[in-house]
């Protein structure tokens, strides 16, 4: 790439302390270290998608990009910004360039607000509009999400689910962003329309030159839609490509086994389905060495897997890996 | 051809809606047969009836507000469901006919162990003492691949995983063999590595007891991996049905095409998969007001006249043998149209 990457993250680290326990008088469980020192970069137009099972980290990551969690160490850097360093009054400015949308349509969205109060509320907030200016932006947006203004004095409850994403998606783009978390954002829809919202996401990228971080656990939406892909386990990036080379030639065992387990809508598929054994370890007490060692299904698995941890290395170009054996894929 | 083993016929479970502003006919009209020992995918979206139809075989629809209307057929291994004293009921529930939920997280009973509710079931239907029961449990943990399985049978649920939940479910369920296992949507909570443990162990001890499994999902990638043949349901009917590698091949009503054209792909290469997804246009109607005439017309890409009057019954899709491809579609009485309207 050659121009400056619009969302840069180096070294992002977030840990959460462990309860207390007895009733918060005894000692401190071990920390859970939920984010464990992420790099990566996107740039200007592009979507990264960042992937990964329940409790690995991905979420945590969208939001401390965000600044809705507080980073613990790390660099980030949005549209030139340096993200950690702003004061208050800065980061409302900033967050006017980066919006998130959340999995749950039906929690994301406030259910004494109409449709159109959710939507003149940032306005409002930015000075953006004023007036009958705020109506006018307000039927501009819901036609771009593909909703129609009958919509407009609508509760969230008379809404579908694929038109409350729809309402989300427009309260994001409402302050002309030009970078999006989207996180899970069609993981809680049916099939047909989790489609019609892809494409639409699809759409609005090309129009407005939006930068996406597409947070999912769904390997095949994330092909779909994805330009880069980071593979996450227990806090920790384990593969990064260009989506095409990672899904044509996965290096790490851990992606190898989670391509292999999702479900192709094909009978007469012959592919060969590696089920991993065992759960994902919790994340306060991750394992030594290489984290997925205790699962790991790799042939060439020896001591070295149990006491050195990986180091996230460029295995071709472009093609990141953290595994001592990625030169011998499985 | 073998007997069936579940004979549903014309199911109609109907709910009174709380604002008194009509009846929702949830399950319109079902007809399916479950042959023994195999399994049967159910498919469809959030809505279409699916869940009721699996809660209407073993009668646990609540009743108010909702009931199964009289002419509604179920028969199981030669005996009518729904004619069942609550006793004789009992006997067949949990017994002959299990089912697994969804949420592993919230159907598991959070005060009791998981080896005493994995127990309860043979404590109960087979007479078994405590002591043989707490025996048979940790059999069924161990059968469910859960491993320290004397430790783990002294568990609460919340000392557990979901994946490790929803085997303990497993193994509540099949403590009796049952004859039919009802899994709705046994994978849906749960990560892709994990779902595949589970559809790999309900595979694996299908073979082993020989039982028929129904199997509902909104996952087409599941069905093609595990069924043998396919339901799919839209707005409370059966709009297709025939074997998984038949439905697969050739589609022929519009909502299942749609379906198929909605899935992100991972099989696709990856210059294709960037493409545009076809899904389908609108949005699935209220069970309380199902469209006139073919209830999938509005947002069906081939619709004509015919389809906005009168509904299409199921029609036989000629293959080798009768009544084994149906499909509920006016296209099949006029191919023609569908050369001419291809989809957007």
């Amino acid at each position: 790439m050659t121009t400056a990457p619009l969302v840069d993250v180096q070294e992002l680290v977030k840990h959460f302390p462990g309860e207390r326990q007895w009733l918060g008088l005894g000692r401190p469980r071990s920390v859970v270290r939920a984010v464990d020192g992420v790099s990566f970069a996107i740039a200007t137009g592009q979507t990264l998608g960042l992937v990964g099972e329940s409790g690995c980290g991905k979420s945590t990551v969208g939001r401390t990009i965000l600044r809705l969690l507080e980073p613990d160490a790390g660099h980030v850097s949005v549209a030139g910004s340096d993200v950690r360093a702003l004061d208050g009054r800065e980061l409302r400015a900033l967050r006017r360039r980066m919006q998130i949308v959340f999995q749950d349509p039906y929690g994301s969205l406030n259910p004494r607000m109409t449709v159109r109060q959710t939507l003149a509320e940032p306005l409002t907030i930015h000075r953006l509009a004023r007036g009958p200016e705020v109506g006018r932006r307000i039927t501009a947006l819901l036609e771009e999400v593909g909703l129609d203004s009958s919509h407009e004095r609508s509760y969230a409850h008379q809404l579908s689910g694929g038109q409350r994403q729809r309402v989300g998606i427009a309260r994001a783009l409402s302050v002309e962003p030009q970078f999006l978390v989207l996180d899970e954002p069609v993981s809680a829809l049916d099939v047909s329309v989790q489609a019609q919202v892809l494409n639409l996401l699809s759409d609005l990228q090309q129009r407005r030159r939006l930068t996406y971080l597409f947070i999912a656990h769904d390997l095949a939406v994330v092909k779909h839609i994805a330009d880069h892909v980071a593979v996450m386990y227990l806090g920790k990036i384990v593969e990064r490509a260009p989506a095409s080379a990672l899904y044509a030639g996965p290096r790490h065992p851990y992606t190898t086994s989670l391509l292999s387990a999702v479900p192709v809508p094909d009978p007469r598929s012959q592919r060969q389905r590696i089920v991993l054994s065992g759960d994902v370890p919790s994340p306060a007490h991750p394992p030594a060495g290489c984290a997925f060692h205790p699962r790991c299904p790799h042939p060439l698995k020896n001591d070295r897997c149990r006491t050195e941890p990986p180091a996230l290395r460029e295995v071709a170009p472009g093609h990141l890996a953290a595994c001592h054996f990625a030169e011998q894929p499985l | 051809m073998t007997e069936p083993l579940l004979r549903v016929r014309d199911l109609k479970t109907y709910f009174v809606t709380e604002h008194g502003s009509g009846t929702a006919r949830a399950v319109d009209g079902v007809s399916f047969d479950v042959l023994p020992g195999e399994t049967l995918g159910i498919v469809g979206e959030s809505g279409c009836g699916k869940t009721v139809t699996s809660l209407s075989i073993l009668r646990l629809i609540p009743e108010p507000p909702g009931h199964i209307r009289p002419g509604s057929f179920i028969e199981f291994a030669g005996r009518n469901i729904l004619t069942l004293e609550p006793r004789e009921l009992r006997a067949v529930r949990g017994n002959q006919i299990a089912m697994i939920f969804q949420e592993p997280m919230t159907s598991l009973n959070p005060v009791f162990t998981v080896g005493d509710q994995i127990a309860e079931a043979a404590i109960v239907h087979q007479h078994l003492s405590r002591r043989a029961a707490r025996a048979r449990a940790i059999e069924m943990l161990k059968l469910v691949g859960i491993p320290d399985p004397q430790q783990r049978v002294d568990h609460y649920p919340h000392q557990m995983s979901g994946g490790m939940r929803q085997r303990v479910m497993i193994a509540m369920a099949l403590v009796c063999h049952p004859k039919l296992l009802i899994a709705d949507e046994p994978t849906t909570a749960l990560d892709v590595t994990i779902q595949a443990q589970i559809l790999e162990l309900l595979e694996r001890l299908q073979a082993e007891l020989g039982m028929a499994v129904m199997l509902i999902t909104h996952d087409l990638g599941v069905v093609a991996g595990s069924a043998d043949r396919v339901v799919v349901m839209y707005a409370g009917q059966v709009v297709e049905q025939a074997a998984t590698s038949e439905l697969f091949a050739h589609a022929l009503h519009p909502y299942t095409e749609g379906l198929l054209a909605s899935v992100p792909r991972l099989d696709a290469p990856t210059a294709l998969a960037r493409g545009r997804l076809h899904g389908i246009r609108g949005q699935v109607p209220s069970a309380s007001a199902w469209p006139d005439g073919c209830r999938f017309h509005p947002r069906c890409p081939y619709a004509w006249d015919r389809c906005r009057e009168e509904e299409p019954p199921l029609l036989d899709a000629g293959g080798a043998e009768p009544g084994v491809h149906t499909v509920r579609c006016w296209l099949l009485t006029e191919p023609q149209r569908r050369a001419k309207s291809p989809p957007p």
